[in-house]
């Protein structure tokens, strides 16, 4: 498809370096996945490694789960082609993470056990929490996943030059065996292992940037504005409205906050300060990680050049690993490719494994078996989840072939910060929350991000070929977040339930001095309440 | 009573948290906001070049990156030190 060798780049070829790489990569997961698979036997080693991960293992894989491909690769592409422009995503992306220390960790560490549907049912009624809750999920899941899967294929055909649906098929099939056999332990060891890999190689490739200009960043920069003019150190076009800007803003920092994959993260640490921790180890790890993608992307347009660029793929992608090979020859070309290969696969394994947790542990254990499930049959179902979800992906990425599918990365964090961090939040931080409140608000989330994604310029113009789009903004999060929680409260106040108010006197208690034993949550039969807080409900 | 003063004792632990854990939040919204409309209302400004390579749209950028670190890192240190120090006292008090 590409004619790669005119332009002297060994992109697109069967790169041997790649491939014994990426052998490796998977070589040595795969030998963890084994050592995972026969300490995986109860449903908390499947689901949330048996809490037996330290807070720094847990930054790591926090990272890893977010460090996508595309980010890694994305981002230093848009920079490498519109300079600062890649600067606004990198801090958007990145901003979403303290809100996620301050707000979510710690009390969602403490009051759950496998899912955030764990937190919101805590004092509410369980079938109809779980129900909304695993479609906002499932939602979420989904959507990232296409969107992981096209990305894949894509790229590895780019890079390996191996056809798009043998790309898709085998990022499935391993995908399926880290999560199946290995669950949440070795799932944690792959993000793990994949996230210093790509730490390592981005700051190789930086440091091999920056020896070209005297390790100053800024005298690559100036060079890039000789180069390119100094409209490349300015904002481009990328936010043309301060309100879509804001959109974009809110749907990015709270989507993470939402993110069914990172909260599913908190419950595999020992304790509330170890998930204080861990994300603070993920967000210094991710922002150093988006500093150096940063200097990447310049990097690439003053060494390699914007025309070279884009004469291999127009989205700028292939950025960074051309630059690899410019600056390290046709091995580094290969470490690279390698190392992007595995972050899409570490990815998308996060993104199944959480989806197989809505499917099993709210959907099958709790609505359909009303927590009566033995041990044997969670896990069980667990893996039939996970395999479901494996097979789904591989037929949903050879369906979008070709499809350019880059606005469900934006809805996925459009559901997940207006459809999950909003009922999550107030069944948090207050009292007078509801079941019903919790239903419409992730409800009324949920499909509102859904339908006006589908009415934005995104879908109708870029997608469809429309004139016009009936919604005006490319991300809806401004209209959704704030209405989301608007109906919630609303909905909550005109229908109170005064034991959901009453039980929050020991959701607070547990929220803060946390599980008196690691047990189960959420049970079934109250914890009987301190006397003393038992008071009329006030809505 | 003395449930009662153990009750008010974890409302104001409660009500310390949550007070701190907005503060913090509204100080990372405002922040990141703050760069946001900077970029949409005033690019010539985020153009403008302190030294010749460095614009002030990088330098701004990039504060607000370090500006997530800083406000993590303050959180944990509160959290480790008076907020850990003030549950433990809650918890010993059982």
């Amino acid at each position: 498809m590409n004619p790669t060798t005119p332009l002297g780049t060994q992109l697109g070829q069967p790169n041997t370096t790649a491939i014994i790489f990426f052998l490796l990569f998977v070589g040595i997961t795969l030998a963890i996945t084994y050592w995972a698979a026969r300490k995986t036997k109860t449903t908390s080693e499947f689901f949330a490694a048996g809490g037996g991960v330290s807070a720094a293992q847990n930054g790591f894989a926090l990272a890893g789960d977010f460090m996508s491909a595309a980010s890694f690769l994305g981002i230093a592409g848009l920079v490498a082609l519109s300079g600062f422009d890649g600067l606004i995503y990198s801090v958007g992306w990145l901003v979403g993470w303290p809100v996620v220390t301050f707000l979510i960790a710690e009390p969602l560490r403490n009051l759950g056990k496998y899912t955030f549907a764990d937190v919101v049912a805590y004092r509410l009624k369980q079938t109809p929490v779980r129900l909304s809750a695993a479609f906002g999920t499932l939602a979420v899941v989904s959507f990232y996943l296409i969107a992981q899967m096209v990305g894949a294929g894509n790229l590895i055909h780019l890079l390996f030059g191996l056809s798009y649906e043998t790309a898709v098929v085998i990022v499935g099939a391993v995908m399926i065996l880290y999560v199946l056999f290995g669950g949440m332990i070795a799932t944690t060891w792959v993000q793990i292992v994949k996230a210093v890999l790509l730490l390592a190689g981005a700051t190789a490739l930086a440091l091999a940037v920056l020896y070209k200009f005297g390790f100053s960043p800024v005298a690559l920069f100036n060079e890039a504005a000789t180069q390119y003019g100094a409209e490349t150190l300015a904002p481009g076009k990328l936010v043309s409205s301060p309100l879509e800007a804001i959109s974009l803003g809110l749907a990015l920092m709270f989507g993470t906050a939402g993110l069914p994959h990172i909260l599913m993260r908190f419950y595999t640490v020992p304790d509330a300060k170890a998930a204080r921790s861990s994300v603070f180890y993920a967000t210094g790890l991710i922002g150093y990680f988006y500093l150096v993608t940063f200097i990447l992307g310049f990097g690439a347009s003053v060494l390699v050049g914007r025309a070279a660029i884009t004469g291999v793929d127009k989205g700028g992608n292939m950025a960074a690993p051309m630059l690899a090979e410019v600056v390290g020859g046709t091995g580094f070309l290969g470490f690279i490719s390698a190392v992007a290969f595995a972050t899409i696969l570490a990815v998308v394994a996060g993104l199944t494994l959480s989806g197989a947790a809505a499917l099993s542990h709210d959907l099958w254990s709790t609505v359909v078996r009303k927590g009566k499930a033995p041990e044997s049959e969670q896990l069980k179902v667990a893996r039939i989840a996970s395999l479901a979800l494996g097979i789904l992906a591989i037929i949903l990425g050879v369906i979008f072939k070709g499809q350019n599918v880059a606005f469900m990365v934006g809805l996925a964090f459009a559901i997940a910060a207006s459809g999950n961090f909003p009922a999550l939040l107030l069944s948090m931080a207050w009292k007078n929350f509801t079941t019903r409140g919790a239903v419409a608000c992730m409800l009324t989330g949920t499909f509102t991000a859904v339908v006006l994604i589908f009415l934005s310029p995104t879908v109708q113009v870029d997608l469809l070929h429309n004139a016009a789009a009936p919604f005006p903004l490319k991300n809806p999060g401004i209209i959704t977040i704030p209405l989301a929680f608007v109906v919630g409260v609303v909905v909550s106040l005109l229908f109170p339930e005064r034991e959901a108010a009453e039980r929050f006197a020991e959701v607070r208690h547990r929220m803060h001095v946390g599980a008196p034993t690691p047990s189960l949550p959420a049970p079934e039969a109250p914890v009987s309440t301190p006397p003393a807080v038992v008071r009329p409900s006030k809505a | 009573m003395q449930a009662n003063s153990r009750e008010e004792a974890l409302e104001a632990l409660a009500a310390s948290r949550w007070r701190v854990a907005a503060a913090l939040t509204v100080a990372m919204l405002v922040a990141y906001l703050g760069f946001i409309l900077l970029v949409a209302f005033n690019k010539p400004l985020m153009g403008q070049q302190i030294t010749p390579g460095l614009s002030i749209g990088i330098l701004l950028g990039v504060l607000v990156i370090l500006a997530a670190w800083v406000l993590t890192g303050l959180y944990i240190l509160w959290a480790n030190g008076k907020y850990d120090r003030a549950l433990h006292q809650y918890r010993d008090g059982k």
